[in-house]
């Protein structure tokens, strides 16, 4: 992590979009309002110190438990969790950001979170985040291009969703 | 002038506008390296739209890592980038120690550096060798996988496969180098130097070579680092980044004490050149043939780092060390860790809460992202240029489509 006004920082340039952080983490990290991911990744590459120019990872987690005994002694509240992996070329730093979304927009299975795109900031996001959406199930809005790129067209559901089944059959192609 | 325009094709074509044809490049295309689909919109020969079609070989990687711990998952990281499966193994067992807070002896530390700088030569060699393919000659992938047999053999003895070799991991490797195996690495290296004349004889300094190379696919340094290029395609665009340098201090610390010069253009110059043919005038920083030359110049410098790591191996006494046990029980907590594997940084992220088996594995490619500038580097480009920019990218599908 940067200097400790880092935060205060981004906190003057975008007001109410840091919403947590772990500065004690093995990676510190900073969670940011889901509304205002765009704008902080816009000031952090063009306007903060360091600039960070590079994109290097966008990360989806699935935090729930299908096991209903394991799920009774978990901590954390069903949730999905994006990383946002920044690079900094001239200051050779990195930066973690984190997002937190429902895991299903409104509650209502199979109806996909909603969260800015960052392709206007980085040009890498948008294979990273048109994976994110094939995936584990994460709508970008602003996205030039959402489309699945890793299974077929025609797949469904997320694959990497922790309560994700293996469908049976595909085109006569016995799955399990 | 007049007569500079009249003698570029592209302008020809243009003048006699023909009906758009969708042409469809792969995805069994011997020049696309892999199950790699290209859709390419063209003009007569003039292609106007590139569109990549990935995922042929998607076998959930990432799924996969969830369901077992993370020595375990070392085989499938051989799978991700099969020509530097060294590089692979070097990088996830990195991640899973920096999770650990856990930092290998001295002589694991010289046996990886050793390892995957000999690994990256031996990546390397195929990249070179597969270009010359690419571009219709077949003399210089002979030479290259001639030498890199010989990598291959040595590898074989150190663990027993060829190809994917679960050698480096958690905690360490899982076996010491057999007696007088440094000897042999040695001899291979004392005959593989002359041998980097004649690459540069076949390819580097071949008038067609050049003419196929120079001045196409120009990629500039803004839209590189926009594109999360890494690796040979972003220094080949003059931006002076190397993980071995520049990336997190459990990843340099590795490479504490040991001399090399990033193989980057600086002012017009790269280093130690006088060794070297020089820059052809026709070529641009950033085009195909400086993506090309920086990878050869990298195997020159991971021969020298490997001539450093083998003395400092021998120096070692002590004994190699015991990796981590199998089902280790992983602190609560997350680590991500990129290091500089041969096609570019390769990124691991692990999160662990508190079992042996993490919650989530994430491989960030290199390829990945620098596949993703495929379109911009062939828009108004050549059919027979389509080939020569892919190639020059040096991608690997299975680490793409994990």
């Amino acid at each position: 992590m940067r200097g400790p006004g880092f935060l205060e920082s981004i906190e003057a340039a975008c007001p109410g979009a840091v919403v947590g952080s772990q500065l004690e983490a093995i990676d510190p990290w900073i969670e940011i309002a889901p509304a205002r991911i765009a704008d902080v990744c816009q000031w952090l590459k063009t306007a903060g110190e360091p600039r960070f120019d590079a994109l290097q990872c966008i990360t989806a987690v699935d935090w729930f438990e299908p096991d209903p005994k394991k799920a009774a002694k978990v901590t954390w509240q069903p949730h999905l969790e994006m990383v946002y992996h920044l690079w900094s070329t001239p200051a050779r730093a990195s930066l973690v950001l984190k997002v937190k979304l429902p895991r299903w927009s409104g509650d209502v299975a199979g109806h996909l979170p909603e969260l800015p795109s960052v392709t206007g900031v980085w040009r890498t996001a948008d294979w990273h985040e048109r994976e994110v959406y094939d995936l584990s199930g994460v709508m970008f809005t602003g996205h030039p291009d959402l489309r699945r790129i890793l299974c077929p067209e025609d797949w469904v559901g997320y694959p990497l969703r922790k309560d994700y089944e293996m469908p049976l059959d595909y085109h006569g192609i016995r799955g399990r | 002038m007049s007569n500079l325009i009249d003698d570029d094709p592209r302008i020809i074509e243009f003048d006699v506008r023909t009906d758009e044809m969708l042409v469809n490049m792969g995805p069994q295309h011997p020049s696309t390296h892999g199950v790699l689909r290209l859709v390419l919109r063209t003009d007569g020969e003039i292609v106007s739209e590139t569109e990549p079609h990935i995922g042929y070989l998607h076998r959930c990687a990432e799924k996969i890592g969830e369901n077992v711990s993370p020595r375990q998952w070392i085989p499938y990281t051989d799978r991700l980038d099969y020509l530097a499966a060294m590089n692979m193994n070097l990088g996830w067992a990195l991640t899973v120690e920096k999770l650990m807070r856990h930092e290998v002896g001295e002589k694991a530390r010289h046996l990886r550096v050793l390892i995957a700088e000999l690994n990256r030569v031996a990546s390397h060699l195929v990249g070179m060798g597969a270009y010359g393919l690419d571009l219709g000659t077949f003399s210089p992938f002979l030479y290259a996988f001639r030498e890199r047999e010989k990598i291959l053999d040595l590898f074989e003895e150190a663990c027993g496969a060829r190809l994917t070799y679960s050698y480096l991991t958690v905690g360490g490797a899982t076996a010491d180098l057999p007696p007088g195996w440094l000897q042999k690495c040695e001899a291979f290296l004392d005959q593989f130097e002359p041998i980097i004349k004649e690459y540069h004889a076949l390819l580097t300094t071949n008038a067609i070579f050049v003419k196929r190379t120079a001045g196409i696919g120009v990629l500039s340094r803004d839209m590189a680092i926009d594109y999360g290029c890494s690796g040979p395609v972003l220094r080949g665009s003059g931006v002076d980044q190397d993980m071995r340098r520049d990336g997190e201090s459990i990843y340099t610390g590795m490479y504490d004490g040991y001399a090399f010069e990033v193989a980057v253009q600086k002012d017009g110059r790269y280093p130690r050149d006088h060794t070297y043919p020089s820059v052809p005038k026709e070529a641009v920083l950033g085009d195909c043939w400086h993506r090309f030359f920086v990878r050869m110049l990298e195997v020159v410098q991971s021969m020298d780092l490997i001539r450093q790591a083998i003395d400092r191996y021998a120096a070692c006494r002590e004994p190699l060390g015991e990796p981590l046990k199998l089902a280790e029980k992983l602190p609560v907590g997350d680590a991500y860790l990129e290091t500089e594997a041969p096609k570019g940084q390769m990124g691991f992220y692990i999160i662990g809460n508190g079992t042996s088996i993490p919650w989530r594995v994430r491989a960030r490619s290199s390829s990945f992202s620098n596949l993703s500038v495929t379109h911009e580097l062939c828009r108004g480009c050549l059919i027979a240029d389509v080939p020569a920019i892919v190639g020059s990218l040096d991608i690997v599908m299975g680490e793409i489509d994990r």
